[in-house]
């Protein structure tokens, strides 16, 4: 019994270190590090509640001890009976004041950032974004610029970036922890939120409202670069022109069956409006295949033959013609080859 | 469990007396029963969910039957275990703490018990019918109405009608305390768990009919139809949010303040004092349960209703603290110079304390809008709400158990092995959701199937997953107490306790007509008060007399299962005539079975005088 | 009390609906009842408030809706509301049999109000293709004026089951509870059909 006691408390312990080790989570994902103004005006509010909630803990806590330290039945006190006290109205007047005060302290803050964070009077001054929710992707259409992306959205460092964000099935939810809290993506209206990032970095973003099967799954990267890059990035996607032919033969048969195939009755390259399926014109720079897995060749190959491995529920499953194990490497070939700008995620995450 | 008795009259009438019983104390029973054996289900649930997610990218499950895994374990936890237990216990110890007979519906008590039932089986049916409800407990549309399969359509009627069974509990519960407490037993000598039964029946009065309405409009949605949240339709799935929460908000209240009740008994009894500032503790139960209701859009910070609503929503959740705080000072004054003893019920409470404290904490901290965007819908929120769902309301549960069981069976619960079940549950607790605090923030949302290598959330999954065992130990052991308790239990006397409350001057079991004559209540606390005046119990309202009973019956049966076998039909009407017919011919065995509640006379029978004084002998 | 004591009481007492113990259980729970009701219809109100103007091209209320019509629903209902006060009153002064014509009235009533609601409904249906299924604006409204419907088809069966196994045994403290709770619950969809008519009739056709 004993041996096995030690071994659960070396076992805990180690637990508890390893998690001091892991510190705060992983930077640009967790929402302990933050790197943007939504992201530090939150984590104002978490340290500041924190702290007087844990005030308030210790207090009761420190009652709670003397209670059970003082109060216990001894032995020789069975037949011992306590004074039988009603209450007392000063007391409880004090602890009914105090929490109150401690409330205003922490309710004046939260409105003023809720109003801070709600106010988008200035929108059109900055860059706009519209976002779509799909299950289980994200498409981001830069109006203005005339530029469209799916699943990384290239935003420049230090400046406001409006998001438009509204959903095409069911409800999702945008959240890129690192950067800013979160807003749903609804069917039926338009929310508004804005981003601005403090300094280049790739980070995750994660849809955070329950939307099915493979809700765990629709990760996205939000890119952030400095407004020089950010430029040039808009150029280069602007610049992109579809047709061009690509160097190796190999791509070249891979972009003769993605027109074969009709991909492009879904897959916009780009700027095309179509949001059947995400826009695949810097495919060969995003940072993950799908969101969440490894760029690789055969990844790639494995998606494009059996997607409902990688990615259960996604509306790309039978909507396609069986594609062969070298149709689907031609296909990566072609897909891979699609760089259209020098600013990509490795380009800012080293 | 009178197991002596059952086996005397054998099996069958046995069942029959349950099936058709409509004693409280009865109908307790198999409030617990069935709960317990839902609060095992979904126990099993949730420890499949933590398996899952002991290691990042696990295939353990595939991620639909994830998602019926955790909407079955939020569904059921919620509605068809926490809820019942709760409603067991309030009819376990209710109408004896007011000095009552029975109940004021009797025949209504046995027909809520049964709707649960037979609402919690037919949801549960889904599992061997095609695939479980798989979208969320919470259902938001339109993931809820577009979901393939027919999971969500057992969701919504195994809802719709353990929902009503529900609402009728809480209006008897009503009318039980507002017309039949003793004489002498005014609203400000009621025990607090008599005081928090009332209020949460009237919360469970005024939030239940807006999930009525929620789930008739899925229903229509799903299997006629209609267009409410469509947007094609100019629909809005935001109405679903609102109707749920309007309910849902309330609901949490309706499983937290029961316990607030259990706790006020436990601690007032084992530290032998009366509860210190008796009417700020009910008056802070009522401003709980009124603010309550103004405050479900806090489940909605981030749908965008505005930042007006948002800080409205958010103030008005902050302000529910204060009178939180009251009570857990109030608790710790009672306890403030008591002679405290400590076994099982008191461990259960003394727990509380701690947990729930930090379970409020949390609670502010989410209604902190501007932070909440960074908690809303991750493992902080299910941190936060498991922290006071079950440090708050499965605390109470086994502390209440722990309290009234031998008040129930007549034995008491093994000592060794309820702290035993206590410790392992409690470590496990804090184990499994103190770090989900942090996994949140790090950047896991919640209802994910899987998370990925190399985020920083391994640890902090695995630590969690190994306090779920520790829970289902625990729990494992408190089971195997009852099953000990009942074969070799030590049988107790009426006031194992020296109690203070009304329930403790009968005999344990109760007689099934609970007073002989019906109790004089002289103040708070009425049996301490006779105690302390020498006389050591009650002084009888009124002679000996003949008493009048209810009659047993077997209806609230036969209309549970006629909307039983109609929620079959309404699921499968469209796919076939079978259900088509199961349609119609179930809510006929309903309808028929009302009928003949309505018009045969059913005036109950009385228990003479002299068969009192005969069994007195 | 004994059972012949509630079955055949020598005299009645003012009140016979609240004489027994059960009886005023009855009374009282009935009133938490509606007050549960009062929530489901304004969950219903609420739904059919935010989606009243969600038409989808389809027909709107300012199209369809005619008072006049409504109008009359709206008198039978209310008059029969009057009726059923008669047949309390009555009940009180331990009048049978005037009490189950005044009942009597007030189910012909009710009968009239379904029909003219259920040829309102066809008329919609016919005229207009407007459905259950033709917008948000449809299910909104067939879903709050129905259950409104569905309430008086119960009320009318719940009377006529009352009246049937009642009508040879007169008034004692078992049934009078009874006739007092129907009487309950036909005022409160009564009530009902007073927002019913403003919120779904006049706020369509004005608003």
């Amino acid at each position: 019994m004993k041996g096995w006691m030690g071994k659960l408390k070396v076992f805990s312990l180690l637990g508890f270190l390893a998690l001091a080790l892991a510190g705060c989570g992983k930077e640009n994902l967790t929402a302990l590090v933050p790197k943007g103004y939504g992201a530090h005006t939150s984590m104002k509010l978490i340290i500041l509640t924190t702290i007087i909630m844990t005030f308030v803990f210790l207090v009761v806590m420190i009652v709670y001890v003397i209670v059970l330290l003082r109060f216990r039945a001894k032995k020789g006190q069975e037949d011992y009976i306590p004074k039988q006290v009603e209450g007392h109205i000063g007391l409880e007047t004090v602890w009914t004041i105090i929490p109150i005060i401690l409330l205003i302290i922490i309710a004046v803050p939260t409105t003023i950032a809720t109003f801070k964070l709600a106010d988008d009077s200035d929108a059109k001054d900055h860059i706009n974004v519209e976002v779509t929710g799909n299950q289980f992707w994200w498409h981001f259409n830069y109006d203005d610029e005339k530029v469209q992306t799916s699943q990384d959205l290239y935003i420049p460092t230090g400046k406001k970036v409006y998001l438009h964000m509204k959903s095409s099935d069911v409800i999702h939810s945008f959240w890129v922890p690192a950067i800013a809290g979160k807003m749903d993506v609804n069917a039926e209206n338009t929310n508004t939120m804005y981003l601005k990032a403090d300094e280049e970095g790739v980070y995750w973003g994660k849809c955070a409202e329950f939307c099915g099967d493979s809700h765990s799954l629709m990760d996205f990267k939000v890119i952030a670069v400095s407004p020089d890059k950010y430029e040039k990035w808009v150029k280069d996607m602007k610049s992109f022109d579809p047709d061009q032919k690509p160097e190796t033969a190999a791509a070249q048969e891979g972009k003769d069956l993605f027109k074969e195939k009709n991909c492009m009755g879904c897959h916009a390259i780009g700027s095309s409006p179509i949001q059947t399926a995400p826009n695949l014109t810097d495919f060969g720079n995003r940072s993950k295949l799908a969101g969440v897995k490894e760029p690789t060749k055969e990844n790639i190959m494995q998606w494009i033959q059996d997607p409902e491995s990688m990615k259960p529920g996604n509306k790309m499953t039978g909507k396609y013609p069986a594609v062969s194990k070298d149709e689907a490497e031609k296909l990566a070939e072609y897909l891979m080859q699609l760089k259209p700008s020098d600013v990509t995620p490795e380009s800012v995450s080293e | 469990m009178s197991v002596t008795a059952t086996q005397k009259r054998g099996l069958g009438s046995a069942i029959w007396d349950y099936l058709t019983t409509v004693d409280h104390k009865k109908i307790a029973h198999l409030y617990l029963a069935g709960g317990g054996l839902f609060f095992i289900l979904g126990g099993i649930e949730a420890l499949l969910i933590r398996i899952q997610l002991m290691k990042p990218e696990n295939d353990f499950v595939s991620a639909g039957l994830y998602n019926e895994i955790i909407t079955m374990h939020g569904t059921t936890m919620i509605f068809l275990a926490a809820m019942p237990l709760l409603l067991g216990l309030m009819n376990a110890a209710m109408p004896l703490q007011i000095g009552a007979r029975d109940v004021a519906f009797p025949f209504l008590n046995s027909l809520g018990f049964w709707l649960f039932m037979l609402g919690g089986i037919l949801l549960n049916c889904s599992w061997f019918m095609g695939g479980a409800p798989d979208a969320g407990w919470t259902a938001y549309a339109p993931l809820s109405t577009t979901s393939p399969g027919h999971g969500v359509d057992f969701y919504i009627l195994g809802l719709q009608i353990a929902g009503a069974g529900t609402l009728m509990g809480g209006i008897n519960f009503l009318v039980t305390i507002i017309n039949m407490r003793a004489p002498g037993m005014t609203y400000m000598r009621m025990p607090l768990f008599t005081w928090t039964t009332f209020i949460t029946s009237i919360l469970i009065l005024f939030a239940f009919p807006a999930l009525t309405i929620g789930l008739f409009l899925l229903m229509f949605e799903r299997l006629f139809g209609a267009a409410f949240f469509d947007v094609s339709l100019g629909g809005n799935a935001i109405i679903w949010q609102h109707l749920f929460w309007i309910f849902g908000h309330p609901e949490v209240y309706i499983l937290i303040l029961p316990c607030f009740g259990v706790f006020s008994d436990v601690f007032s009894t084992f530290s032998r004092k009366r509860l210190f500032g008796y009417t700020a503790m009910v008056f802070s139960t009522i401003v709980i349960a009124f603010l309550g209701f103004m405050v479900w859009a806090h489940h909605m910070f981030t749908v965008g209703l505005g930042p007006v609503a948002n800080t409205i929503f958010s103030v008005a959740t902050m302000a529910i603290a204060v009178p939180t705080g009251v009570k857990i000072f109030n608790w710790l004054a009672t306890l403030w110079g008591g002679r405290i003893t400590v076994n099982s019920a008191m461990l259960w409470s003394l727990a509380f304390i701690p947990s729930f404290t930090i379970g409020g904490m949390t609670g502010v901290m989410v209604a902190t809008v501007a932070a909440d965007y960074q908690y809303h819908d991750t493992y902080f929120v299910i941190a936060h709400f498991h922290y006071v769902i079950v440090g708050g309301t499965v605390f109470g549960i086994f502390a209440g158990l722990h309290y009234w069981w031998p008040k129930m069976f007549g034995r008491i619960l093994n000592e060794a092995l309820g702290k035993t079940a206590f410790w392992l549950f409690f470590i496990g607790f804090h184990l499994t959701f103190f770090i989900q605090h942090f996994l949140g923030l790090m950047g896991m949302p919640r209802r994910y199937w899987v998370f990925l290598e190399d985020q920083g959330l391994d640890t902090g999954n695995l630590i969690s997953s190994i306090g779920a065992f520790f829970m289902a130990a625990g729990v494992i052991i408190f089971f195997i107490n009852i099953i000990y308790t009942a074969a070799k239990g030590e049988k107790v006397s009426g006031d194992p306790y020296d109690g203070r409350t009304l329930e403790w001057s009968i005999a344990s079991p109760p007689p099934h007509y609970n007073f002989k004559q019906l109790p004089l209540v002289r103040g708070l606390d009425p049996l301490w008060i006779e105690k302390m005046e020498g006389n050591g119990k009650m002084t009888p309202a009124e002679p000996l007399g003949d008493i009048h009973m209810p009659n047993n019956s077997f209806i609230p049966f036969m209309i549970s299962f006629g909307l039983f076998i109609a929620g079959f039909g309404f699921i499968y009407h469209n796919d076939n005539m079978i259900g088509t017919i199961a349609m119609f011919g179930g809510m006929a065995i309903a309808l028929l079975s009302m009928l003949t509640r309505s018009v045969k006379d059913d005036l109950g029978y009385h228990i003479s005088k002299e068969e009192l004084e005969k069994e007195a002998e | 009390m004994s059972h012949h004591d509630v079955l055949h009481p020598e005299t009645l007492p003012a009140e016979p609906e609240k004489a027994t113990l059960e009886g005023r259980n009855k009374y009282l729970g009935f009133w938490f009842f509606l007050g549960g009701e009062t929530v489901l219809f304004a969950s219903l109100f609420g739904t059919y408030i935010s989606l009243r103007n969600s038409t989808a091209d389809g027909p709107s209320a300012h199209d369809m809706f005619g008072l006049d019509l409504v109008f009359i629903m709206t008198i039978l209902l209310l008059t029969s509301s009057l009726t059923s006060v008669y047949a309390m009153y009555h009940m009180k002064n331990n009048a049978f049999k005037k009490m189950m014509l005044w009942l009597g009235i007030t189910g012909l009533l009710g009968l009239g109000f379904l029909s003219l609601e259920i040829y309102e409904f066809t008329h919609y249906i016919t005229e207009y293709g407007f459905t259950f299924r033709s917008s948000a604006f449809g299910s909104a409204f067939y879903t709050l004026v129905g259950f409104h419907g569905g309430h008086v088809t119960f009320g009318i069966l719940w009377l006529a089951s009352l009246m049937i196994r009642n009508a040879k045994r007169g008034l004692n403290l078992y049934n009078a509870p009874k006739f007092n709770t129907f009487s309950l619950y036909w005022h409160f969809i009564d009530v009902v059909w007073v927002f019913v008519f403003t919120v779904v009739y006049l706020m369509g056709k004005v608003g």
